[in-house]
């Protein structure tokens, strides 16, 4: 074992300090240090977007990250979505209503591709929706009801503001 | 999988990391936005025994443009340098290149030196790069020089820096008068490495004609491409349809001989390639005319 790093990260608004190895990645730093299992890792190298968190408000893949250079910085999960346990996110709602996911594996990445991605485009076109989710792999839905999950949540995200 | 053990160093100076690149030589690996190279140690294809992170050395991270070039420090975000205004303005090639390199989630961690030191035969900035005529600077302990973009790239994944040094800067020439730039590519889906693509540069002259052309394709060889035959065979030529489609055949016929990939045979390429050509030369030239002096 090569020598360990301390850290301290922030995690949905609570701070964690651990001692980590380097080559530790930050997908699993999130799943088996903080104990936060809704980042999923899929493929490890940084292909299907399952593990995408927001870093420092920016979605990364945590994947192809060292946990040691999560040191200092703010990381939002999926579990740092929902208001409450029984009141979701918007975007959690729209998914849940438009059926935008069959087995949920690829939601949470998915989710977090979105939610600053609605931030920037509040009415983003099918094309734009479909380009936002490029980079994230869906093996049950086909995509359609992604999409459309994508654009109902436009929609809410709208609805609340005005 | 997951990386071999390696040890961690994160100096936040370039003095400091410059140091133990002297130290350590090939074994201290920079890492820039890991976007490529963790990658590749999750696989194990890459076991560096030492990691030299260069994201908290702050004097990599800028854009200015002192004169006649775009200065970008390597380890500027790709997902800075595409929303720069100074990079729309005054490199529109690099533009228009940077939102085909992979996703946003990448690009928001992946830098401009990153892709550049990475050399991938299917990457967008190598293309730019040579297309634009950058300069990169080196720098080591020793001292620092300035590196042509044609004497940069040496080949599949190789460049030609030093043991001892660190890629921290490229200059892009800004755009020139009279002059079109197009970055075009066709990948299966958006974001994925592109099975064909090119960069071309068209110059004007007083009299309409070309007087000078630049075509320089990616993923066809063992980095970018330059297709000089191809290029010069516009020179002198007033813009034409049936100018651009030989300037594609000889480009996809003559220059390259692409090895394909499992996306894309090399016969399909050279397909690409060719009707890619005649794209980017049209969206060039009209540019071109539109760009006054
Ligand atoms: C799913 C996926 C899709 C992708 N698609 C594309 C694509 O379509 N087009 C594309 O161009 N790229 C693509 N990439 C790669 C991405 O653009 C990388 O960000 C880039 O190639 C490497 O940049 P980096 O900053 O992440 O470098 P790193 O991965 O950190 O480093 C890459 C290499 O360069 C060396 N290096 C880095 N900085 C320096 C320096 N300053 N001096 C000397 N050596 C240095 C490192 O030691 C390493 O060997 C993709 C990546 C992924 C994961
Ligand atoms: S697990 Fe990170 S992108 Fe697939
Ligand atoms: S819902 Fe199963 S992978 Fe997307």
């Amino acid at each position: 074992m090569s020598p360990t790093h301390p850290i301290q990260v922030s995690i949905n608004g609570k701070t964690i300090e651990k001692r980590v190895e380097p080559r530790l990645l930050l997908a699993d730093f999130i799943r088996h240090e903080a104990g936060l299992t809704g980042t999923h890792v899929g493929c490890e190298h940084g292909v299907c977007g399952a593990c995408t968190i927001l870093f420092d408000g920016k979605p990364v893949r945590s994947c192809i990250m060292l946990a040691v250079q999560a040191n200092g910085h703010d990381i939002t999960t999926v579990e740092g979505l929902a208001v409450s346990e029984d009141k979701l996110h918007p975007i959690q709602n729209a998914f849940w209503e438009a059926h935008g996911l069959q087995c949920g594996f690829c939601t949470p990445g998915i989710l977090m591709t979105l939610v600053p991605f609605l931030q920037e485009n509040k009415n983003p076109s099918e094309a734009e929706a479909r380009e936002a989710i490029s980079g994230n792999l869906c093996r049950c839905t086909g995509y359609q009801h992604i999409v459309d999950a994508t654009l109902l949540a436009a929609k809410k995200l709208r609805e609340a503001e005005s | 999988m997951k990386p071999a053990p390696f040890e961690y160093h994160a100096p936040t100076t370039l003095e400091a990391a410059l140091e133990l690149k002297a130290e350590h030589g090939d074994d201290g690996k920079p890492l820039a936005g890991g976007q490529s190279l963790i990658p590749a140690m999750n696989f194990r294809v890459a076991q560096p025994s030492l990691l030299i992170d260069l994201n908290h050395v702050p004097e990599l991270r800028h854009i200015s443009k002192p004169n006649g070039a775009v200065h970008i420090g390597s380890m500027t975000l790709q997902s800075t340098a595409e929303r720069d205004p100074l990079v729309a303005e005054h490199a529109p090639l690099l533009h228009e290149a940077i939102p085909n390199i992979a996703h946003p989630q990448i690009r928001n961690r992946g830098t401009i030196g990153g892709s550049l030191a990475h050399a991938d035969p299917a990457s967008e900035l190598p293309v730019v790069a040579l297309a634009l005529g950058a300069r990169f600077r080196a720098q080591s302990k020793a001292g620092e020089r300035w590196i042509e973009a044609k004497d940069f790239f040496a080949g599949l994944f190789a460049t030609t820096l030093q043991p001892d040094e660190l890629l921290v800067e490229i200059a892009f020439p800004t755009k020139m008068a009279r002059t079109g730039y197009c970055f075009t590519e066709v990948a299966r889906r958006h974001g994925d490495y592109a099975m064909a693509g090119l960069a071309a540069v068209v110059t004007l002259g007083a009299d309409d004609k070309v007087s000078e052309a630049r075509l320089v394709y990616l993923n066809v060889g063992d980095g970018p491409l330059d297709a000089a035959n191809a290029a010069s065979s516009l020179a002198g030529e007033a813009p034409n349809a049936a100018a651009f489609k030989e300037a594609g055949r000889i480009a996809s016929q003559e220059d390259m001989s692409p090895y394909g990939n499992i996306h894309a045979t090399p016969e399909y390429q050279r397909h690409l390639s060719a009707v890619l050509t005649e794209r980017a030369l049209h969206t060039a030239t009209e540019r071109a005319k539109a760009a006054h002096a």
